[in-house]
């Protein structure tokens, strides 16, 4: 991997929340890279640290430990500690576009405070014309700059926060869950918006769904999570043809389908059983072996060592 | 061809707002047969959350305003009957799972005694609900009933709650269970169990379900027939083998497109447009202004459902001439 | 500066909303708070009209009339005269005038700065400053309001200033108190953090972010409390201590007439009945204000 193709490193990221039930490990020791221009998928479910993942990017939390480093610079600090250029060239989107658009703002102050903040356009009248842009780009009418969130739907909601995202011209954008909250037709149509703006605009997607059937259409590479830790990473034909970890197949073979040919593609049926633990009771050793119909001894005790089984493909599991 | 079990005719509801009455729903028919899973397919705002609320009578009036049609069970017009035996037949036949299992649950009362406060409306006899409470819980594959009764909803997790939801559907020995988006809230693994689940017991009691969703997936895994929903009214009725195979209706065949496949070949365009405003709905067909394949007719009537096959059924007028 | 911004933000509102006769669809859902708003604009539109709508307004000032003292509601005097010869109507209707002024005066003097302390509080929630906001207001709060406007009033001067200032030192902890709760639960949601990723300044956050979400429940909660206000007022001056005698003020008509009951009973009934009035007028107001916003009554 060359380095100055690469835009985004975890290293060894850790991620605890003390809370009067016990220490949550919401991410507990975590490595990947992002390259430039790439959308890297990261999926998994409840539990499974994934959201934490972008937040921290983001600069939400104050890491436990571990480093996060964005085009060669350490940004592995609360927002509130990182230079504005930084906050200019990573940006967020979150899964519930009715939480993280503020009711009581009209659409013009959403979109306004971005460019407010980092100076784009000198007066405002030139903000305002950048927000018409805006809108125009995401395919909403540019008489939605005096709505309010509330007035508008769901899917349009999305759209004024992906707006939001890209009012900076920013190079890497999280999307946490970004259409599971939408129904399938929108969800297509933000898709394809989001692909097309990812090549205009030299875009970098970190990509967060719970959604299989998505992510093989968008990620060009996969990582899945699993109670804070990854259990697998594989470019997306590899994961999906050729999952190695137990989890991966397990996941897979429960996504419901809708056409033979679909079901040919998947895993054979792994009869997924039990709960997912919660994240304060981690099972010692692999976390996953509560679940794991291939357990073996070793796995109640150590916990297994990632290991890349070929260019690109890693597995954390005791069966390699 | 057996005597439909729910029927609804012609059912048009409207709700008072500032800008006017919102024109919701628009002509819905709808049949279930006895021990029959019938799905329910729409998207967000298509009135399909309303149809539920409607056949369970828990529409709150004003702002409703119900225009016309029936709602009849087993024969008998449950719009028409008085407040007090309607209320008789919903609770002793109807039960129904929500989507969201934390808001269905009451979070300040144990598992238990929300078990036992239903329980009770159904069962005169003392003494037995405790027992009963464990049978269902294991029913539905719980594991430890008698801690889980003792058990708050937020100690739970969402499938555990979902599960709870699904018991307390199965105390009374109604013959229809309504389902609205019950796998929506769940991860992907706990999904497939809950579903799993639900066909299993569906089957056991031979009761008749409506499965409404907006996920295809889960449509077709758990449902024989199948309903497409858009904007108040049915477009679409097939047998779920016949619409996922053959879906005829632009919108149907829009929505099957934007799924996105396991075979990695691309998400379709998705469907232009939006969900009309139901404060002025367009005239003709409300699907019109977003329909690829318009037609001038579209525009000034609504089309009723024409009958392409046995089992096949559309309400478009490209298929007005293709009766079988 | 902040009761600007404040009332700049509720303004907004207004603006956002589309247009007040939406706001006024919701509003009249309930025909109480209809009834509510016409009252109370009546009782306004009493107060500032008082000199022109009273039949004898020297009878608001010093005026002695003892042919005409002690008579009961007739034609020529609707509620009656007092001792020295008043008539009641008139002094009513200044009395009004003072009672209102009292209240809003009060309200937006400690509404910006109740609010602001809260946000502070609540936004901050663990460090130093949420300790002393809190703890000084947990001490104000402790003791009962009426109380407390009474020691104050009694140290200063009684008059009407006095009078707002003691009101005003025993009420601005509610505010803070109930601004807080509503702060630290919102500074957790999505769009908050949004803005603070995004570098936004404090002070956006607070006035722009998250005070505008409940600007509902205060208002609500300031229209209902006007009529706290106006009630503390009335009983200031029926213990002797804010306006003082000529000036009318339908706390101290009450303590004058209460001497004389129950012969001269409407020297107190009726301004007592004003006071009912107005404090139900606000009370049914506030509950439409609350509709307005899809606030829980509070």
């Amino acid at each position: 991997m060359e380095e100055n193709n690469v835009l985004l490193t975890v290293n060894g990221l850790k991620k605890y929340f003390l809370t009067h039930q016990g220490t949550v490990k919401a991410i507990d020791g975590i490595n990947f890279s992002v390259k430039k221009g790439e959308t890297f998928g990261l999926v998994g479910e409840s539990g499974s640290g994934k959201s934490t993942v972008a937040y921290s990017v983001i600069g939400m939390y104050r890491l436990t430990e571990g480093r996060i480093v964005f085009r060669g610079e350490d940004i592995s600090r609360e927002s509130k500690n990182r230079s504005l250029t930084i906050k200019k060239e990573i940006q967020i989107v979150f899964q519930d576009p009715g939480t993280s658009l503020n009711p009581s703002m009209s659409n013009r102050e959403i979109l306004e405070l971005p460019l407010k903040v980092h100076d784009i356009g000198k007066n405002s009248k030139e903000r305002v014309e950048r927000i018409k842009e805006l809108l125009e780009m995401v395919q909403l009418p540019t008489n939605y700059i005096h709505k309010t969130p509330s007035a508008i739907g769901g899917g349009e909601k999305q759209m004024v926060a992906i707006a939001r995202a890209l009012a900076t011209n920013p190079s890497l954008i999280l999307l946490d869950e970004p259409t599971s909250a939408l129904d399938v037709s929108i969800q297509a149509k933000i898709i394809n918006m989001l692909i097309q703006f990812q090549q205009e605009f030299n875009l970098t997607y970190l990509f967060i769904t719970h959604d299989l059937s998505l992510m093989r259409n968008v990620a060009s590479q996969v990582a899945i999570m699993y109670l804070g830790k990854i259990c697998e990473i594989a470019p997306t034909k590899d994961f999906f043809n050729n999952p190695l970890h137990p989890y991966t197949q397990m996941l897979l073979s429960s996504i419901p389908v809708i056409s033979e040919e679909e079901e040919e593609l998947k895993p054979k049926r792994i009869i997924s059983v039990g709960e997912i633990p919660s994240p304060v009771n981690v099972p010692a050793g692999c976390s996953f072996h509560l679940r794991c119909p291939r357990k073996m001894d070793i796995c109640l005790q150590q916990d297994p060592l990632i290991k890349e089984i070929k260019s690109g493909h890693i597995v954390r599991c005791h069966l390699y | 061809m057996s005597k439909p079990l729910l029927e609804i005719k012609n059912l048009s509801i409207w709700f008072e707002s500032f800008e006017g009455p919102l024109k919701v729903l628009d002509g819905v028919n709808m049949i279930v047969l006895p021990g029959e899973k019938v799905g329910l397919i729409g998207e967000m705002g298509c009135g399909k959350t309303t149809t539920m609320k409607a056949i369970a009578g828990i529409l709150p009036v004003p702002p409703t305003i119900i225009r016309s049609g029936s709602i009849l069970y087993q024969g008998e017009d449950l719009m028409k009957m008085n407040k007090k035996k309607s209320r008789q037949i919903r609770k002793k036949e109807l039960s129904m799972i929500f989507q969201d299992p934390m808001s269905a649950l009451n979070p300040v009362f144990t598992i238990g005694t929300q078990l036992h406060d239903i329980i009770k409306i159904n069962e005169k006899k003392k003494g037995f609900i405790k027992g009963k409470s464990i049978q269902l819980l294991k029913e539905v594959l719980l594991p430890d009933p008698a801690r889980i009764l003792k058990n708050y909803p937020i100690q739970l997790s969402g499938g555990m709650r979902q599960r709870i939801c699904i018991a307390m559907a199965l105390i009374n020995k109604g013959q229809i269970l309504l389902a609205d988006e019950p796998d929506t809230s769940l991860d992907v693994t706990i999904k497939e169990q809950i579903m799993k689940l639900l066909r299993e017991l569906v089957g056991k009691y031979n009761k008749s379900i409506v499965l409404v969703s907006h996920a295809l997936g889960t449509i077709k895994s758990l449902t024989d027939r199948v309903y497409v929903m858009y904007a108040g009214s049915m477009v679409e009725m097939a047998s779920t083998q016949a619409l996922f195979a053959n879906p005829l209706h632009p919108y149907s065949k829009g929505l099957l497109e934007a799924t996105p496949r396991l075979t990695g070949k691309g998400i379709g365009d998705g469907i232009n447009g939006r969900i009309p405003e139901y404060v002025s709905p367009p005239n003709g067909c409300r699907f019109h202004p977003r329909c690829k394949e318009v037609m001038d007719v579209c525009r000034r009537e609504k089309p009723s459902f024409f009958n392409v096959s046995k089992d096949h059924g559309v309400a478009c007028f490209l298929f007005k001439n293709s009766r079988n | 500066m902040k009761i600007l911004k404040n009332i700049n933000n509720i303004g907004k509102y207004f603006r956002k909303g589309g247009n007040i006769s939406r706001i006024f669809y919701k509003f009249s859902r309930n025909p109480l708070s209809v009834v509510g708003l016409i009252l109370f604009c009546i009782i306004v539109l009493c107060a500032i009209f008082a000199q022109y709508l009273a039949p004898y307004p020297e009878s608001a000032g010093a005026y002695v009339n003892f042919e005409e003292a002690k008579q009961p509601p007739s034609y020529k005097h609707f509620c009656g005269t007092d001792v020295l010869g008043r008539d009641i109507l008139s002094r009513i209707l200044f009395g009004t005038r003072y009672s209102l002024i009292m209240g809003i005066f009060v309200l937006l003097l400690i509404a910006p700065i109740g609010v602001t302390l809260g946000l502070i509080a609540g936004y901050f929630k663990g460090s130093w400053l949420e300790i002393i906001i809190m703890r000084v207001t947990d001490i104000f709060v402790s003791i009962p309001t009426l109380i407390l406007a009474l020691a104050i009033c009694a140290l200063l001067t009684p008059n009407l200033q006095n009078a707002l200032l003691a009101i005003s030192f025993s009420w601005w902890p509610w505010y803070t108190r109930l601004v807080y709760g509503l702060t630290s639960s919102l500074k957790e949601e999505y769009f908050v953090k949004l803005a603070e990723v995004s570098g936004a300044n404090i002070a956006h956050i607070l006035f722009r972010e998250i005070l505008p979400n409940f600007s509902g429940t205060i208002l609500t909660k300031m229209t209902l409390d006007m009529g706290w206000v106006i009630l503390t007022a009335a009983n200031l001056s029926f213990v002797g201590l804010g306006i003082q005698p000529p000036t009318p003020d339908l706390g101290n008509m009450v303590a004058d007439g209460a001497l004389y009951l129950p012969e001269l009973w409407w020297v107190a009934i009726f301004p007592a009945l004003s006071i009912v009035l107005i404090v139900l007028s606000l009370n049914l107001l506030g509950d439409g204000i609350s509709d307005i916003f899809g606030v829980e009554r509070i």
